[in-house]
């Protein structure tokens, strides 16, 4: 791959796409909505070339809806929305993580509440990935931070849902969605890809869940042999619906469990310039690159800053966060919202302050306004 | 069409009875005729899929041997057109009630019919939320009375089978489940269509919708849809008046030249394919 790299130029939007077919992607069902149309667009376009099926529906419930129906019959599906579209998508990701059903949800971030900012960029559904469904659950949401990025964590995005059955959200956002930027496309044999596999036991013997020896079992594609019920009632690992006490915690128990115990093989974070810094800048996404060119700011100023950015925000990194608040007693945290994720990092800061940067007016958090927040907390 | 005798406890997940039905419920009926049905038309087991909503007649799927998925609520059409697209080769059938086919699931009502996916519709329609113990729904007839028009229903009811047709279904019909003979018939002639057809079956929910509405027995609510039924080729001879609170029953709609979406989108699909 060193020798002959394909490199193109290309939007964050198309490169979740190419990611996707990368990946395997052979299903696509969706609603336009601004800012994430182009992947609806782009996939238009690809999927029926090579065979795989394109479906604009009726609305955004509908389009998960499909998404889940063609994943239950063994196919690698993707969603892709924003904002409003994403909060009626609830539903359907709750009944995803249910099921265990594997699909990919990109949700390319702009301003909210309701309409918000639709051309306008933000990083406030942070939250909503994990909590905007009713019930108790685990879910695994990926912040890409570049339009290369986005196409590799579009790929670990699906094996990873392939491989814990269960929705993963790509959370981008309108900066990363629309921007230009250098990809190196990875050949097809460098990449490792998770196929959806039949269970390796015969329709007699396939229960469709297992909470209970640790392990995943795989989902039968319907239509192969191996029938069986899906609920979202609570079931019990034969699949039909179940009240009986000790089933129901099991179910519970398993649907966070199964993602949590993983912790180590789903979490993917970066570390910048940590190991001699002051002031721990923790930014993520589209921000983390401002936050880059603000800790080199401040270096050349002679502020010892340097930066955590999580790629795996769900289930978050709290033991990394934990450690690093050990040794860094100042942690900077910067978002294009309210206040989400600094919710997490003071959970997990060990006795070291924690400090908000937190703009939400529709424009990227610029490097100069990191770097003024940097030198105001390094005189605290 | 298949030579097997037929046998109930062939089709039924017996290890899931009893049912949650209550007795007297008219859902068993429906899906006798429709275990009959699918039999008749000789489809295996591993072809069929059957998706639901939410609401008594949703939990179907859960008693019987096919590849089955009870949804949410109004969006079983949904789940059906993605497993339609994505393994055309497989037999699709969707049970939802009234309220979850007509209202929470009405978009997807009509754009199912007017894409003409080649999937049968088939909804229980009791005239209620029985479930929830009997809200007013929107096939409820005007006047009725619900826990929710306690002082009669002033809405005007969904005729089924027209909003079917209008949105673009191309085989439509209409039963009850008194009829249950015809029932197996028509659920014959709805899953042998090429395209999306919906069946309308009327059936009691006596406990919800017949108590309120002086029809407390399932005999008083079977009677009821004895008397007003009309079959669809008599009612062309049968005064305005007369058919006033009555319903049609029969094969009230068939086309059989309307492209259908799967074999339109694989077919468009060759068209284009990168060799």
């Amino acid at each position: 791959m060193a020798m002959n790299k394909n490199i193109k130029l290309m939007q964050g939007n198309e490169a979740v796409a190419e990611g996707a077919l990368i990946a395997g992607c052979d299903f696509f069902a969706g609603y336009p909505i601004t800012p994430s149309t182009e992947i609806a667009e782009i996939l238009s376009n690809k999927l029926p070339k090579i065979g795989r099926v394109f479906l604009q529906m009726e609305d955004e419930i509908a389009a998960l809806g499909a998404v889940l129906g063609a994943a239950l019959c063994g196919a690698k599906a993707i969603t892709a929305s924003s904002g409003p579209g994403i909060s009626l998508k609830q539903e359907h990701i709750g009944y995803a993580s249910m099921c265990e059903i594997p699909c990919v949800i990109v949700n390319v971030m702009r301003g909210g509440p309701s309409t918000g900012l639709p051309t306008l960029s933000a990083q406030s559904d942070i939250m909503q990935a994990k909590w905007g469904v009713h019930g108790d659950h685990a879910i695994i949401a990926i912040v890409p931070s570049s339009v290369n990025e986005s196409l590799y964590e579009t790929i670990r995005a699906f094996n990873l849902a392939v491989k814990y059955r269960t929705p993963v959200i790509i959370l981008t956002d309108e900066i990363i969605g629309h921007m230009r930027e250098k990809v190196v496309i990875p050949d097809k044999n460098d990449v490792d890809i998770i196929d959806v596999k039949l269970p390796d036991v015969p329709p007699e013997k396939y229960n469709p869940y297992n909470f209970t020896s640790g392990k995943v079992t795989p989902l039968a594609p319907m239509g192969e042999g191996y029938r069986y019920h899906v609920t979202g009632l609570i079931h019990g690992e034969t699949g039909f619906p179940s009240q009986k006490i000790d089933v129901i915690q099991n179910a519970e128990n398993w649907l966070i469990d199964k993602i949590y115990k993983n912790i180590k093989d789903i979490e993917k974070f970066e570390e910048f310039q940590t190991e001699d810094a002051d002031i721990l800048i923790v930014a993520y996404g589209s921000t983390s690159r401002s936050a880059r060119q603000a800790i080199t700011m401040a270096r050349a100023a002679g502020i010892k800053a340097g930066m955590f950015r999580p790629i795996t925000i769900w289930p978050f990194p709290d033991e990394q966060v934990s450690n690093l608040s050990k040794k860094i007693k100042k942690i900077l945290v910067v978002e294009m919202n309210m206040g989400q994720v600094i919710l997490e990092v003071q959970r997990n800061a060990c006795g070291a302050n924690v400090y908000g940067l937190n703009i939400a007016n529709g424009e990227p958090i610029t490097p100069d306004q990191i770097y003024a927040k940097i030198k105001e907390v390094s005189q605290l | 069409m298949i030579k097997t005798k037929f046998d109930y406890d062939y089709y039924l997940r017996k290890n899931t009875l009893p049912h949650i039905w209550c007795p007297g419920c008219g859902d068993g009926i429906i899906l006798k005729a429709l275990l009959r049905a699918i039999h008749k038309c000789g489809y295996s087991k591993d072809e069929v899929v059957i998706t639901s909503g939410i609401g008594c007649a949703s939990r179907l799927p859960g008693y019987v041997d096919f590849n089955t998925i009870h949804t949410t609520h109004g969006r079983a059409l949904t789940f059906a057109i993605g497993i339609k697209m994505y393994k055309p080769k497989l037999k699709v059938i969707t049970i939802s009630g009234d309220g979850d086919a007509l209202a929470i699931g009405g978009n997807h009502f009509i754009h199912a019919a007017r894409r003409n996916i080649d999937m049968t519709l088939i909804v229980f329609n009791n005239y209620t939320y029985g479930m929830t113990g009997g809200q007013y729904s929107p096939t409820q007839p005007l006047d009725s009375y619900s826990t929710t028009t306690p002082f009669g229903n002033i809405e005007s009811p969904f005729d089924v089978c027209n909003l079917a047709q209008a949105a673009g279904a191309t085989w439509v019909g209409r039963s009850t489940s008194y009829h249950a003979v015809q029932l197996e018939k028509f659920m014959v002639n709805a899953l042998t269509h090429t395209g999306f057809s919906v069946l309308d079956v009327i059936t009691n929910c006596h406990i919800s919708y017949g108590r309120r509405n002086k029809m407390k027995s399932p005999v008083d609510m079977i009677k009821y849809q004895k008397e007003k039924a009309v079959a669809a080729r008599s009612a062309e001879n049968i005064s305005a008046e007369e058919l006033a609170g009555r319903f049609k029953t029969g094969v009230l709609f068939e086309k059989t030249d309307k492209p259908e979406y799967s074999s339109e989108y694989y077919k468009k699909m060759e068209s284009i394919k990168t060799k």
